[in-house]
């Protein structure tokens, strides 16, 4: 693993600092974890979900949502009822 | 391009679909377009803390129902997953989309180009939601979140299409297909459709597929044909100097008619998909997948054999109507507001389609609807009022709307069949033009017609035609 | 003097009798806050104004037909949207956010008579076992305010074993309701999977996540349980499944049970001290009519690197949304990514970073399945276990961690060791199943030990009942923490 490819991926600045620091701690970590490749999982099914449902579904049924102030007003930077952001370059 | 074409094209699109419900896929917050910016909002569709997303049952419905119409295998078992990238759209800065298990497998959609018919493979249909839209300024952009979460079905085909031709009739086909199945809107002017383009060129003697571009965000139909008509050329260019087709992503710059490579990512895509905790797998059993197949709605082909069988019309009628779900839509309702079918189909063809063209209208922006134009027919039907004001009272309705009679009735459109009325004006007419009464009877038919006109005229085109005829032909053959 | 807060079980017959009115109760809760807060750091913030407020208007009603939780205040972590108040989650990068919306567990509160009161100490985004992660400094623990709570829930802990909340709300990720209890001294709750609506809390590992209570006594938990409890239409993950009449099953004995003893939580590695307390608390079970017997989890070992891997892959995901642009804090950039990239440098801690970025890194192309997926299964054979080891017993009896609390600044340099730590609380959330903590003795240096009791899904009045009858044959829970006792004192 290479913390700087990785932060990035993350979109996280990060400093060189850090960069070692947490190199070390999770190379550290990803030893423990690699215990995991002991065991024989050949026919196991992965879990993603706690409990076995399926189906669940909303009815198509439309209400308002927040009024646009509230919505706004956790903005960090808002112009004509926009969220603003840097200009975005393709 | 000649026949001779030492170059093999291979297109696959990605179509990315609307779908037509009433509220977004994750939350309530209504599916409209046109509302003022962050107003269709919630903490759901605007990825805030602590909010979950519950899955609309109509989304699941209409993707499966496009299946069936494009004849997928539909899965049994299928499973949401997050994809992972960071945009400013991105509410969450993830996209919770189909990974490995989508709704919809197979499938294929038919498209006829040069009166040669083809078929489009598909590969997959999957359900996602859709992103923010971005507007930019000179210094910055802003977000409007209000389409976020909108429920959008990506249409996934084989790279089967050969030619820019055969693309734009794949779109057309397809979104005729999605509209009558009344799976979306279909209006491109709302970005209800959208696709990515991946293309890519090889010598004919070669059998894997060339390298390809991707050209991405390809809102309408023409766009998407001229930006392929470049592309292809472009690449062809490439490879015949001896050059190399870089694997990339280019963006179509409408302007200048030409496709350039995007500001290349300085990282490549990882979009680390795994599956969302949040939903559940959704398990479709054949029961519940026959009922949507039995609540498909007619597609154009049988509406069009229908139109044939049951109203009489001709087969280039019937391919004018059916062409537009709205239009034949439109037609029968007229049908039942009384018209028979051969005027309406006319009106239909001619003023209508003329007018909606001139407009660049739909029909739902028209004014007029089928009671109106059934009403007009019933008018013109009983004599009330003659051809040309006919055209009047519609073009009234079609751009203001109101009560054909009621209009008749203000604009003094009624057509007038009272004698003494008539008999004033060919009077008139013969008195005035003593050289045509001449020249008739003489045997010249045609000044006959000069008359009537004069006639017509001077009843500011009141007078009933048959009975000015009657009328003059009474005079001079007297 | 301060008095002593009343429990969620006796408040409603001490109002109704006029022993006590809720402005009284609020009136205690600010004192004590006011005089232990600037020690014990449990909350974040409060409003003993709005509280007064809210209380003179419950005693203002008739004591009639009152819902159960009327006039009871509830401390609600960190992490809880609670509408009109901040969520901050103990991050910088919420600061000025403010929620528009109650967590369905909240809004449960609210419809039940309580009050969501203050905003509740945590490791940054829960992510933590000890509250050092909090982005405001660490909670304390109340029987040494030179120890850690325990965490992420430490707030919460501190705030009921240090008599400043009648109760709370937590959240147990892998351990996060438990062990604070434990450390601290008081009863924590993490329900199964799918038992409490996660609609309103702030996600950090969505498939592990669960809300439970922090309590006084077990009989408060089973109450707080009944409300919170239930189906959500806004929680696809939360089961349509009954929810039964908990305080009903607290019957005072365990004739008949059958409790199991899981071999790999007594190993080597647990603090002695920790391990008397807790066979101490097991023979106190037989003696209340408990058969007891050994059972093997035989994947244990394997459960911290697989929960790892599990929850720091989702929060990376969880995580992302935080990047400055709807809500919250924002450093500028020269595009948006430059902006995000400098925003979350800057407003995240450092654990939280370390998470993001082994979450991000098991799930990236090429290491997906050596590790997520790996996880994954490996998350099926623990669940197995459970499940095998729930055919010979009807709950399972265990320490909640290997140690009791530890000095502040012990771990915070060596996250494995610190992650190492829950390996007795991660399998009940990779399992899905219940878990119970309640106070079983102390260590020599006067610091509390927990007891673990694990039920199989959905059967938390198995555990709650367990739980109850153990505390009501022993008065570990009476203890009263030096900092209670020193204002109380004065």
């Amino acid at each position: 693993m290479d913390v700087r490819d990785v932060a990035h991926l993350a979109r996280m600045h990060i400093t060189a600092e850090e960069a070692t620091l947490f190199q070390s701690q999770l190379e550290h970590i990803l030893d423990h974890v690699r215990d995991l490749g002991e065991l024989d999982l050949d026919g196991v099914e992965p879990t993603a979900h706690a409990v076995a449902v399926q189906n669940v579904f909303r009815v198509d049924e439309a209400r308002p949502g927040l009024p646009h102030a509230q919505v706004m007003a956790n903005a960090p930077q808002a112009r004509n009822g926009l969220f603003m952001v840097p200009r975005i370059l393709e | 391009m000649s026949g001779a074409n030492p170059y093999k094209v291979s297109i696959g699109l990605e179509t990315h679909v609307q779908l037509k419900t009433r509220s977004k896929i994750w939350c309530a917050c209504p599916n409209t377009f046109g509302s003022d910016p962050n107003t269709d909002v919630c903490p759901i569709c605007l990825g805030y803390p602590g909010s979950m997303p519950v899955l609309n049952a109509e989304a699941v419905k209409l993707t499966v129902m496009a299946g069936l119409l494009l004849g997928c295998r539909i899965n049994h078992y299928s499973k949401f997953d997050r994809k992972s990238y960071f945009y400013p759209d991105m509410p969450k800065n993830y996209q919770i989309s189909q990974y490995d298990q989508p709704l919809c497998t197979g499938g294929s959609v038919p498209i006829e180009v040069d009166g040669k018919p083809k078929v489009i493979r598909i590969h997959r249909i999957h359900l996602e939601e859709d992103v923010a839209k971005n507007n930019h300024f000179e210094t910055a952009s802003g977000v409007d979140f209000n389409r976020a979460g909108t429920p959008l079905m990506e249409i996934v085909s084989e790279p089967d299409i050969a030619s820019a031709d055969e693309a734009f009739a794949f779109l057309q086909a397809l979104k005729q297909m999605l509209v009558y199945g009344g799976i979306t809107d279909g209006n491109l002017e709302q970005g209800n459709i959208r696709c990515d383009i991946n293309c890519s060129v090889r010598p004919d003697t070669q059998t894997t597929l060339g390298t390809k571009t991707e050209i991405k965000n390809m809102n309408t139909f023409k766009g998407v044909h001229r930006s392929l008509t470049y592309e292809i050329k472009r690449q062809i260019e490439v490879c015949e100097q001896g050059g190399k087709i870089m694997q990339e992503t280019r963006r179509w710059d409408d302007a200048r008619g030409v496709t350039t490579a995007m500001r290349s990512k300085e990282y490549a895509h990882d979009y680390r998909y795994f599956p969302e905790p949040d939903l559940m797998p959704v398990v479709l059993d054949d029961a519940q997948i026959d009922e949507w197949r039995t609540a498909l709605p007619e597609m154009p082909q049988a509406r069009r054999t229908r139109f044939i069988t049951d109203f009489g019309l001709p087969a280039y009628d019937a391919d004018v109507l059916v062409a537009d779900k709205p239009i034949a839509d439109f037609f029968e309702a007229t049908l039942a507001a009384g018209a028979s079918p051969k005027a309406a189909s006319n009106w239909v063809m001619t003023e209508l389609l003329r007018m909606l063209g001139e407009q660049e209208w739909s029909v739902s922006e028209a004014r007029i609807t089928p009671t109106m134009l059934a009403d007009i027919l019933r008018l013109l039907d009983e004599g009330k009022i003659n051809n040309p004001a006919a055209k009047t009272i519609f073009s009234v309705c079609f751009t203001e709307g109101g009560d054909p009679r009621a209009i008749m009735e203000a604009r003094g459109l009624a057509q007038v069949s009272d004698e003494g009325a008539l008999d004033r004006w060919v009077q008139a007419a013969i008195t005035a033009n003593p050289k045509s009464v001449a020249d008739y009877q003489a045997g010249k038919k045609a000044a006959l017609q000069f008359l009537m006109g004069q006639v017509m005229r001077a009843s500011q085109g009141k007078a009933n035609p048959p009975k000015v005829m009657q009328a003059l032909k009474a005079q001079l053959d007297g | 003097m301060h008095a002593q807060l009343p429990t969620v079980a006796t408040l409603p017959q001490l109002l109704a009798n006029g022993q006590t009115t809720t402005r009284s109760v609020v009136d205690t809760l600010s004192a004590a806050i006011e005089s232990r807060n600037p020690v014990l750091n449990a909350y974040l913030s409060w409003d003993g104004a709005e509280a007064a407020r809210w209380a003179q208007e419950v005693d203002a009603q008739s004591v009639a037909n009152r819902p159960l939780l009327a006039g009871v205040p509830i401390g609600i972590k960190d992490v809880l949207n609670v509408q009109g108040q901040p969520c901050g989650c103990a991050s910088l990068i919420l600061e000025k956010y403010v929620s528009p919306y109650d967590a369905t567990a909240v809004a449960r509160l609210r419809q039940a008579g309580a009050l969501p009161f203050g905003r509740l100490n945590m490791d940054e985004f829960a992510m933590g076992s000890s509250n050092e992660n909090s982005a405001y400094g660490p909670a304390r623990n109340p029987w040494n305010a030179g120890y850690v709570t325990g965490g992420s829930s430490g707030g919460s802990a501190a705030a009921v074993a240090g008599g400043m909340a009648v109760a709370a709300l937590g959240t147990d990720t892998g351990g996060s309701i438990r062990q604070p209890a434990a450390f601290c001294g008081c009863v924590g709750l993490k329900p199964s999977y799918g038992r409490v609506s996660r609609y309103g809390l702030t996600a950090f590992a969505s498939s592990l996540d669960q809300i439970g209570p922090l309590t006084q006594s077990v009989e408060d938990a089973a109450i707080l349980l009944q409300v919170i409890a239930g189906h959500d239409p806004l929680d696809s993950t939360s089961l349509d499944r009954p929810v039964p009449d908990y305080r009903a099953a607290l019957s005072g004995d365990l004739a008949g049970m059958r409790l199991g003893l899981p071999r790999e939580y007594f190993t080597d590695g647990v603090d002695p001290q920790v391990t008397w307390a807790v066979r101490a608390a097991i023979e106190e079970c037989r003696k209340l009519g408990a058969e007891i017997v050994d059972v093997d989890l035989p994947h244990t070992r394997y459960a911290v690197a697989t929960y790892y891997i599990i929850a720091t892959a989702e929060a990376s995901a969880n995580l992302a949304r935080f990047d400055g642009v709807r809500y919250g804090a924002r450093e500028s950039g020269q595009d948006p990514i430059d902006s995000y990239g400098r925003t979350r440098a800057r407003y995240f801690g450092p654990e939280v970073k370390r998470r993001i970025i082994l979450g991000t890194f098991v799930l990236s192309s090429g290491y997906y399945d050596a590790y997520y997926l790996r996880a994954q299964k490996v998350r099926t054979l623990i669940r197995r276990d459970f499940e095998a080891a729930f055919q010979q017993c009807d709950a399972l009896l265990a320490p909640v961690a290997p140690t009791t609390a530890y000095p502040l600044g012990e771990r915070v340099d060596d996250p494995l060791q610190m992650y190492l730590g829950d390996i007795f609380t991660v399998t009940a959330n990779l399992a899905g199943i219940c878990g119970l903590s309640v106070p079983c003795g102390f260590s020599d240096n006067g610091l509390p030990v927990g007891l673990q009791v694990l039920g199989p899904a959905f059967r938390e009045e198995t555990i709650l009942r367990v739980g109850h009858a153990y505390e009501q044959a022993t008065d570990w829970h009476h203890g009263l923490p030096p900092v209670c006792a020193e204002d109380g004192g004065q």
